[in-house]
């Protein structure tokens, strides 16, 4: 390339307390250019990011913008100089409209809000970058596709020249993925330069036009697309170590008929539907698995078979018994377990200690409390089995499990719901957040409780872990179940065209 | 958070001595804030406190009056104390406090006459379920719509107050009396005085002992302790949060109703128009600055009692009476201001690498000031 | 009769009015995330202030402005501490009901009961004030009426159709995202509740210069729980909270009459109405039998703190 670099980065070292996130980064990116960085989590891509938007401050290194150098200091001083940022939780306003929220997020304009001039902007690139955007639409009533949109609105009507997405297409179907793709295309014809992190080398091979791939906050490889292929950048993303393979996937037999459901119609918070009439069965001795974009009505789904959630229609079997009016004690009591997916909001309590944690579902049996009166001895000691049987790392068990890794709380929150051997165990995003080490034993404990003879119903939006843990998956899609496939009998993209919507 | 040179840092835990000695440091600054109001109105702050200090508490005629003036707060601090607990706010004490006396009084009155010990227990629990019943109204409120509770008990207060008032005007005023107050109760009903102190104080002793017990180690306490923390986790663990809201609200109306028995049968032994005369509130102040310990709610109340009963000598002075109550959220709110410190401690900035192990937390801070070019 | 209805009316209004600004001040409190259970109090710092200048100054305009001083002080007192030392601000509230009830009748002791000597006084308008019952109800009233009628566009001009509005409805929403985009959340914070603050006080002060002209301990009585209440019920929304006061205030104020006309029923039993048409307007408004989209600002009650994020 030729060009003249829009922006340079040289040198970006940040270090957090011991531990160094970025060492000596270097990076160009030219105008017109769509360039990713690729990485695994923790690589140090965040972070880079996070230092051009200004919201961290490097230790060392420097920043040529359009031939200038200087230091980015705050968010606002990006934005001002044209850099903005999609962050993969958006910051929008959900009670407020999409004019509303792209007002905010501009700097200088008019005390007395015009509405009708921001429509016609808001339109004038709906049409000019395909980027579907109603102006008056509540965000809350928004999609997380059309939200994202709305965030790359943002960024276009403060006349950004360069848009960072992170992650973009975590929370996106194939197919609306690549609508974003065609987007992105788009405006870095006309002349906008587009950083995207990824970890997916398949999108990131198919729609940049240049890579660079971080590894433990270093660099490890550059290259063109053109060049790309998923050998070297897979060696560059993991390096030399060999990926921990779980090998304990000698499927047990599949048992009887665990859950029988049929017709299940679940509402959501606001009051709409978030299950329309699905059925499905679980088998003792399997790991089920829901795929799906986020928001498809999975976790309305767990919460349903967990009791939390009022079934409007339909009904659940357990064994052959009606469960579907069954309170939460009832199922629990039943052997019916539940790991949620924010465990600090739900789950866990985390301004309790550890043995607080521990007895929550089983406080009231024998073993635990006599006429109502807490058995201290026998809490200290179930809790101390889990740290033992999980290697739970803890600094006592007298501290609030706040104080605990996301790992470790995790741990915590599996160990408590696997004992007393239950029959259904239902795991929402079981290693959302965490690290390698902390999902590989999670992984591995899933596992062993299907080999047990439990029915594990996993709920993930990462296929790669569904078909690595799974014997058979469903796809939901808008509430709606699309189907049902044996893991080994189907692929990646067969799935993939389900989250989408398209029926087989 | 960062302050010209002084920085805070979040801390993680706090120990025990900490967590006694801010609220002391806290609670004597708020007397200090206290003397700049009553200088604002003219007085002299030190002959002011000496004067209450050696009336209420230095001697053991005001001791006793401290002690009997604490009685009814101590119910209605753990009447809050227990809704605390569960992150409910009631501040309606003050009327489930007259609920309770009129429950009580209805009974001690116009009620059947029992033997002596009976009769009293009878009282005792009637007034509890006076109260108890008030606080019901704004319990089953919250807990099948989810409607505010502060508010709702607070405005029951006005509406318990008037009635009592009503009461005390009209079907139940004494004869040829120009106050809002009934005739004696019987006298058989009323509380024993052991060396002058009512011997309500050991109804309260007991109570508290039994309500620290059930908090700490019952698997009621827990439950309640869960819901505190997370309600949503409460309701995953099958917890049954609307009947621990109707429980608890209904106990904590019930301790206030409590506090109408021991004030209309141990101290003024009849009933009247503005009969808890803000125990209620002062419930509040009690119960925050005793972090809803039951036991330490008893020595708080003693203090606070005192406080009340000094109001006398000082209005002898000249002192407005309402120094009280102005004393009471001072110290509240200094209190409040201390708990900072509990969870965050200060650092001293200085501009070398050392420091910048602490950035990494504060990065959005430094922005603001110590960007280098 | 129908000087009846129409001095019913007009009286509705003052009464109205006098809850009103604190209710409009605690909206705008309310959607930058901080509730103020203490108004309350507040409005009884405000009165006593305001009638203390009055009583000693006799110059209506100063007792305006002290009061309206006390009223930021407060709020500057209230916003350090829910805001920079991050307190609870349910707890924060009741703290200052009580410490503002209490220091309002400890400083306002030597003037209770007395009457000043000068009141805000109603101010005919000309010409409007000569249209048959609506000149009567609207155009005889005193400046705090006057000055309301400005408040009400004011207001939901701002919060609904400017910039500063817009950012403070997304303040009560997502603070951080705010933070992100380089606003200063705490500094919006403080003025915002700064100004409820003296709204609140104007509203006590409506009572001790306007309503009636002297000060008493605890003489509001309960109108800043209902202008508290009001909040709610108006969905944060002034144009509603507008409507509620009326509504309030007719109750009230028809209570206080219906003594003339039933004098059967004793006087407690009316004294009572406001409170109860409270709480049966929090259940109707609040109570979740609603299936309806909560307008509640999601950060209300909730603490920002960066280093949470």
């Amino acid at each position: 390339m030729e060009k003249t670099a829009l922006l340079e980065m040289k040198g970006i070292t940040k270090k957090f307390g011991t531990v160094l996130a970025n060492d000596h980064i270097d990076l160009q990116l030219y105008p017109g250019e769509i360039h990713a960085l690729l990485g695994e989590n923790g690589s140090g891509k965040s972070t880079l990011m996070n230092i051009l938007l200004g919201i961290y401050k490097p230790n060392s290194g420097e920043m040529l913008y359009k031939g200038e150098k200087g230091q980015i200091k705050t968010p606002k001083h990006a934005a001002a100089l044209g850099i903005g940022m999609v962050h993969q939780h958006f910051a929008l306003i959900p009670t407020l409209t999409v004019a509303e929220n792209i007002f905010l997020s501009l700097d200088h304009c008019s005390f007395i809000l015009d509405q009708q001039k921001m429509e016609n902007k808001i339109r004038e690139y709906s049409e000019q970058f395909s980027l579907e955007v109603d102006p008056g639409a509540k965000v809350w009533q928004l999609s997380v596709g059309e939200q994202q949109r709305v965030e790359i609105m943002k960024l276009l009507c403060r006349n950004c020249e360069i848009l960072v997405l992170d992650e973009p297409t975590a929370v996106l179907t194939p197919q609306e993925a690549g609508e974003m793709f065609k987007t992105l295309r788009k405006m870095a014809e006309h002349g906008k330069s587009i950083i995207f992190i990824s970890h997916k080398m398949n999108e990131v091979m198919e729609h940049a036009d240049r890579i660079t791939v971080l590894k433990n906050g270093r660099v490890t490889d550059r290259m063109l697309a053109s060049d790309a292929d998923i050998d070297r950048m897979a060696k560059a993303v993991v390096g030399e170590r060999d990926i921990e393979k779980i090998t304990i996937r000698s499927k047990g037999k599949t048992g009887e008929l665990l859950i029988d459901a049929k017709d299940l119609r679940v509402l959501n918070d606001k009051g709409l539907v978030a299950l329309h009439d699905i059925s499905f069965q679980l088998k003792a001795g399997e790991i089920f698995a829901i795929a799906g974009v986020a928001g498809s009505g999975q976790r309305e789904l767990a919460e349903a078979l967990a009791g939390l959630r009022k079934i409007t229609s339909g009904r659940i079997l357990m064994k052959g018994n009606e469960i579907t009016k069954t309170n939460i004690r009832g199922r629990v009591s039943k052997g019916i377990s539940f790991i949620p997916e924010d465990r600090l909001k739900m789950g866990l309590i985390p301004g309790m200690n550890m043995k607080e944690n521990t007895v929550l579902k089983e406080f009231r049996g024998k073993a635990y409390s006599r006429g109502g009166i807490l058995l201290s001895k026998a809490i200290r000691a179930l809790t101390e089995k889990h740290v033992s049987d999980h290697d739970i790392k803890h600094g006592g068990l007298d501290l609030p499990v706040s104080l605990m890794s996301g790992g470790n709380q995790q741990k915590l929150l599996i160990a408590r719901e696997i004992n007393g051997n239950p029959e259904l165990i239902i795991a929402a995003y079981p290693v959302r957040g965490l690290d390698i080490g902390a999902t590989a034993a999670i992984h591995r404990t899933l596992l062993e409780q299907r080999n047990r003879g439990a029915c594990v119903l996993l709920i993930s939006e990462e296929l790669d872990e569904i078909f690595e843990l799974s014997d058979r998956v469903a796809v939901l899609c808008g509430g709606k179940l699309m189907g049902i496939r044996n893991t080994s009998e189907t692929d990646y993209e067969e799935i993939g065209r389900l989250m989408s919507g398209e029926s087989a | 958070m960062k302050i010209g040179a002084i920085r805070f840092e979040k801390k993680q835990t706090v120990s025990l001595s900490r967590k006694v000695l801010n609220p002391v440091i806290f609670i004597l600054l708020g007397f200090v804030l206290s003397s700049v109001f009553i200088m604002a109105n003219g007085f002299q702050p030190i002959p002011v406190f000496g004067k209450m200090i050696t009336y209420s508490l230095l001697n053991t005629r005001g001791l006793i009056g401290s002690i009997n003036a604490a009685l009814p707060l101590m119910f209605c601090g753990l009447s809050v104390a227990i809704a605390f607990k569960m992150n409910l706010n009631n501040i309606g004490a003050e009327g489930q406090f007259a609920m309770g006396a009129i429950f009580g009084g209805a009974f001690a009155l116009y009620g059947p006459a029992l033997p002596a010990p009976l009769s009293g227990i009878v009282m005792f629990f009637l007034c509890a379920i006076g109260g108890g019943l008030w606080a019901l109204i704004a319990a089953a409120l919250k807990a099948y719509w989810n409607v505010n509770e502060t508010i709702v008990t607070l405005m029951l207060n006005y509406i318990a107050l008037l009635f009592l008032d009503y009461l005390c005007y009209g079907p139940w005023m004494a004869p040829k009396q120009t106050t809002a107050m009934t005739v004696t109760i019987p006298q058989d009903m009323y509380l024993p005085l052991i060396g002058g102190t009512s011997s309500g104080i050991f109804l309260a002793i007991i109570i508290a002992v039994l309500l620290y017990l059930f908090l700490k180690y019952t698997t009621g306490g827990y439950q309640i302790s869960v819901i505190k923390n997370s309600l949503r986790t409460a309701e995953y663990a099958g917890i049954p949060v609307k009947k621990y809201i109707l429980i608890v609200l209904a106990l904590s109306g019930a301790l206030a109703g409590v506090a109408g028995f021991v004030q209309v049968t141990g101290i003024v032994h009849r009933v009247q128009a503005q009969l808890p005369g803000g125990s209620g509130y002062t419930g509040i102040v009690i119960a925050y600055l005793s972090q809803c310990n039951p036991l330490v709610i008893l020595l708080v109340s003693v203090l606070l009692g005192a406080l009340q009963n000094s109001s006398a000598v000082v209005q002898i002075m000249g002192v407005p009476s309402q120094i009280v109550t102005m004393i009471q959220g001072t110290l509240m709110i200094s209190v409040i201001a201390g708990e900072f410190f509990n969870r965050y401690r200060i650092v001293y900035y200085k501009a070398d690498p050392e420091s910048k192990r602490a950035e990494q937390k504060n990065n959005h801070s430094e922005q603001k000031g110590g960007a280098v070019q | 009769m129908i000087s009846f209805i129409t001095s019913i009316c007009a009286a509705a209004i003052v009464y109205a009015v006098s809850i009103l600004y604190a209710a409009i001040g605690e909206i705008f409190s309310q959607r930058a995330g901080i509730m103020n259970l203490g108004i309350e109090g507040i409005m009884l710092m405000g009165a006593m202030s305001g009638f203390m200048t009055v009583y000693h100054t006799e110059n209506l305009l100063l007792a305006f402005l002290v009061t309206i001083l006390v009223g930021l002080l407060l709020g500057l007192a209230f916003a350090f501490l829910t805001v920079t030392l991050q307190a609870d601000q349910t707890v924060c509230g009741m703290a200052f009901l009580i410490f503002c009830s209490g220091l309002s009748g400890f400083l306002g002791k030597s003037v209770t009961g007395i009457a000043s000597a000068v009141k805000f006084e109603p101010i005919p308008i000309p010409g409007l004030s000569s249209i048959p019952v609506i000149g009567e109800i609207f155009f005889q009233q005193d400046i705090f009426v006057y000055l309301m009628y400005l408040v009400i566009p004011l207001s939901i001009f701002y919060i609904y159709k400017t910039k500063a509005g817009l950012m403070l409805r997304a303040l009560g929403e997502n603070p951080a995202s705010l933070d992100q985009a380089g606003i200063n959340v705490f500094a919006m914070r403080y003025g915002y509740v700064m100004f409820a603050c003296a709204m609140t006080t104007i509203s006590g002060a409506c009572i001790s210069l306007s309503y009636t002209n002297f000060w008493n301990e605890g003489m509001t009585g309960g109108k800043g729980w209902i202008a508290f209440s009001l909040v709610a019920f108006s969905r944060w929304n002034p144009a509603y909270a507008v409507l509620g006061a009326l509504l309030f205030g007719g109750i009230s104020i028809l209570g206080i009459n219906m003594q003339v006309y039933l004098p059967g029923v004793p006087s407690q039993f009316y004294g009572m109405l406001p409170y109860a048409a409270t709480v049966v307007a929090l259940v109707i408004t609040t109570g979740s039998f609603r299936k309806k989209h909560s307008e509640e600002p999601a950060a209300l009650c909730q603490k920002y703190d960066r280093e949470d994020r």
